[in-house]
């Protein structure tokens, strides 16, 4: 008689550590928060299950509806601008890093890192120290090239505000997709371009029509992870701006907005409630645009094995 | 056998040991900038009197002190003395039974009742810390910028904006030291801090958590109208400006008035290299009662399940005792006694200061008391209107407008 397989107890017992510490640190909590946006203050000092009464609040009312869409507004401009700004110009320096004619490659791929494992106290505060309208070396040196009219207090105005603080952490994280789309531009294998060059493809033509194909995947993976870390993001802002995300909540993301309802500001004591419905909201989004990619494009994208 | 009597010899000594040693109170604080000051000053001059209470100042860091009192009481492992923050998060401690009722202190008498609205119910029937100290608003001035342009120091908003007027003719001094970044100087060192001369400070102030004025009143309009007009008086750029940035201009000596609160009084002692002077809030015309923003900060309550209570009512009794608000106030100038009893102040700064309580009336900062318990909240609002008003990307009357309905939708005397 056949004996079936065996037990395969060496699975179970290497995935235990990852699975565990996963399931305590992420999961567990995200449930928790989950389960907490379906509680309310209830009389004398009890909590009271609302079932979706905080999300008809946070969507229905006004002034919570107001706040939650412009922060949402907001944290799309936000990673708008890493989509268009970010990710091009990190493809566009892996372009250049991986052409084997360029010197000192080595050194412009760790300069153009480092902000990347900068902290975001630091950032912020450097930024706002070159951009400060007062003691900034940004306003001395446009003047220097005769453009001081060009200067404007951008952190301060509501206008320019989300975007500056977008382009600052666009120049923190460019590092990123530079290094992602390096690494798989390096993984063609020589071959195909060296067919491609027998083809009479070179030069500008080479990058559109070979290589650009073959790192799509990588674009993909990077466009999910721009998303992930934008819709998360809080810290650069509440860095240069403060919880209240001025000017005029003209900076506030959902971050900030979580932030400030969760924990409280000043004389506004923190509602873990209306926070975890807000959390809530965050994670339903964040899930949406995954499940988006995941489906929509990546099942699409064609993959080349070498 | 031996062994049996020794350890009940032992332990009847370390039971009988804490009846017959002195008391210890401990106190909870947040002010950890204080702690020499309270080691070296406050404790040794109670000692003095009272030899057999110890005392121990055991402080926190500010950012952590409401968390962590409130998980110490929560445990029973708080200290005797509570220091108190102003308003809702001691009257939530108070109504969780954590702090006890001081309304029979024999040293309350030593108080006003601005003083002790702080620290008291809604209804104030019951006051549950004692008074420390309070923060005044005003102007400072750099008085060698005044002797050089040949500016007088104002009294009314007609001279005041004369002034300001005439250091930006002259050029060289940014008039006013403020920006908007950090939002919050303008609504404290803005709106509250001229406000109490248009809605008459504690009048209005009560008369709005009543119900009776609105946020749309002119008196409550009228200093929005007057921040509005400040925005051609801040420097180059002001938007962007931090408060760290204003302080470091008024003290580097750019600038010519700073709005201030008293708490800047020892720092700009130590940067300045100028002569400095202080203005209250300037009124409409000359000769009309002039109001100051006094706003209540610190106290000190009794942990309502403490051991050692009779010790700590002495000890509180004794923080009660004008003796005590000499040796704080001096010991930090710029947080003022709030005992009715004048303190004689050894700084010039910090005495001029002081000496407004005497020729104006005081009253709180407006959104402090009740007003900032719902959503949105009141105070916060109120950071982000002052802004946007200074800034003009909103006008008085919109601010003014946002404010109340913000209000009215939550605070049932306001609908």
């Amino acid at each position: 008689m056949a004996r079936g397989k065996p037990v395969r107890w060496h699975i179970a017992v290497f995935l235990a550590p990852a699975v565990l510490v996963y399931t305590a640190l992420m999961i567990i909590p995200l449930f928790g928060t989950l389960g907490q946006s379906l509680f309310n203050k209830g009389g004398e000092g009890g909590v009271d299950f609302v079932g979706l009464a905080n999300f008809a609040t946070l969507f229905g009312d006004p002034r919570w509806s107001e706040a939650f869409w412009n922060a949402l507004g907001n944290n799309l401009w936000f990673f708008l601008i890493h989509m268009l700004v970010q990710n091009p110009i990190g493809i566009a320096l892996a372009a250049i890093l991986s052409t084997p004619r360029l010197r000192m490659a080595a050194f412009y791929r760790t300069a153009i890192f480092i902000p990347t494992i900068l902290s975001f106290v630091i950032v912020g505060f450097v930024w706002k120290l070159i951009l400060s309208p007062i003691w900034g070396i940004a306003p001395g040196m446009l003047d220097a090239v005769g453009l001081k009219s060009l200067f404007a207090p951008w952190l301060g105005r509501e206008e320019y505000a989300l975007t500056t603080l977008a382009l600052i952490s666009v120049w923190q994280f460019v590092g990123i997709p530079m290094m992602l789309i390096y690494a798989a531009l390096l993984n063609i294998p020589d071959e195909v371009l060296e067919a491609a060059e027998m083809d009479g493809i070179t030069g500008m033509s080479q990058f559109w029509k070979i290589k650009l194909p073959l790192i799509l995947p990588s674009i993909g993976i990077i466009s999910i992870l721009t998303f992930v870390g934008n819709f998360n993001a809080f810290d650069l802002i509440y860095v240069a701006q403060g919880a209240l995300a001025g000017p005029d909540f003209s900076t506030d993301i959902l971050g900030t907005f979580l932030y400030r309802t969760f924990f409280g500001f000043q004389l506004q004591l923190g509602d873990p409630y209306m926070g975890s419905a807000i959390a809530g909201a965050m994670f339903a989004i964040i899930l949406f645009g995954v499940c988006v990619y995941l489906w929509g494009i990546q099942t699409r994208l064609r993959r080349y094995q070498f | 056998m031996k062994k049996t009597a020794l350890v009940a010899l032992l332990t009847g000594t370390a039971l009988a040991g804490p009846a017959l040693a002195q008391a210890t109170l401990t106190i909870e604080s947040w002010r950890n900038d204080d702690l020499t000051i309270w080691q070296d000053v406050i404790i040794p001059a109670f000692n003095a009197q009272h030899p057999d209470i110890t005392v121990v100042f055991a402080p926190s860091a500010p950012a952590e002190y409401n968390a962590a009192l409130n998980s110490k009481l929560a445990a029973g492992s708080a200290g005797d003395l509570i220091t108190c923050r102003p308003f809702d998060a001691s009257l939530e401690l108070y109504n969780q039974g954590h702090l006890a009722d001081l309304s029979g202190l024999a040293s309350m008498a030593n108080f006003s009742d601005v003083a002790k609205s702080a620290w008291q119910t809604d209804d104030g029937s019951a006051t549950f810390c004692v008074p420390m100290a309070s923060v005044i608003h005003g102007f400072i001035y750099n008085a060698d910028a005044f002797a050089e342009v040949g500016v007088e120091v104002p009294t009314t908003e007609a001279e005041f904006f004369a002034a300001l007027d005439k250091f930006k003719e002259h050029g060289g001094y940014i008039p006013m030291a403020m920006g908007t970044n950090d939002q919050w100087e303008a609504a404290t060192m803005g709106y509250n801090n001229i406000g109490p001369n248009y809605w008459k400070g504690e009048e209005g102030r009560r008369a709005l958590i009543a119900g009776e004025q609105k946020l749309t009143d002119e008196p409550w309009v009228a200093p929005f109208r007057q921040l509005a007009r400040w925005k051609d008086y801040l420097g180059d750029g002001f938007e962007a400006q931090t408060y760290p940035d204003s302080q470091n201009l008024f003290t580097l000596g750019r600038a010519a008035i700073y709005p201030a609160g008293s708490w800047e009084i020892a720092g700009f002692n130590a940067q300045a290299g100028f002569a400095m002077g202080a203005f209250p809030p300037p009124v409409a015309t000359a000769g009309d009662t002039c109001y100051i923003s006094d706003h209540t900060d610190i106290a000190i309550g009794m942990n309502a399940k403490s051991p050692n209570a009779e010790a700590a009512k002495v000890f509180l009794e004794w923080v009660g005792s004008p003796e005590f608000a000499a040796l704080y106030a001096n010991a930090l100038p710029g947080f003022f006694s709030l005992n009715s009893t004048p303190v004689a102040m050894q700084d010039p700064l910090a005495q001029e200061f002081v000496s407004w309580r005497e020729k104006c009336q005081s009253t709180i900062r407006s959104t402090y008391q009740i007003l900032s318990r719902g959503t949105p909240n009141l105070e916060n609002e109120t950071w982000n209107a002052s802004a946007n008003v200074i800034r003009g990307s909103e006008t008085p009357e919109a601010a003014a407008e946002r404010l109340q309905s913000g209000l009215a939708s939550w605070y049932a005397p306001q609908q």
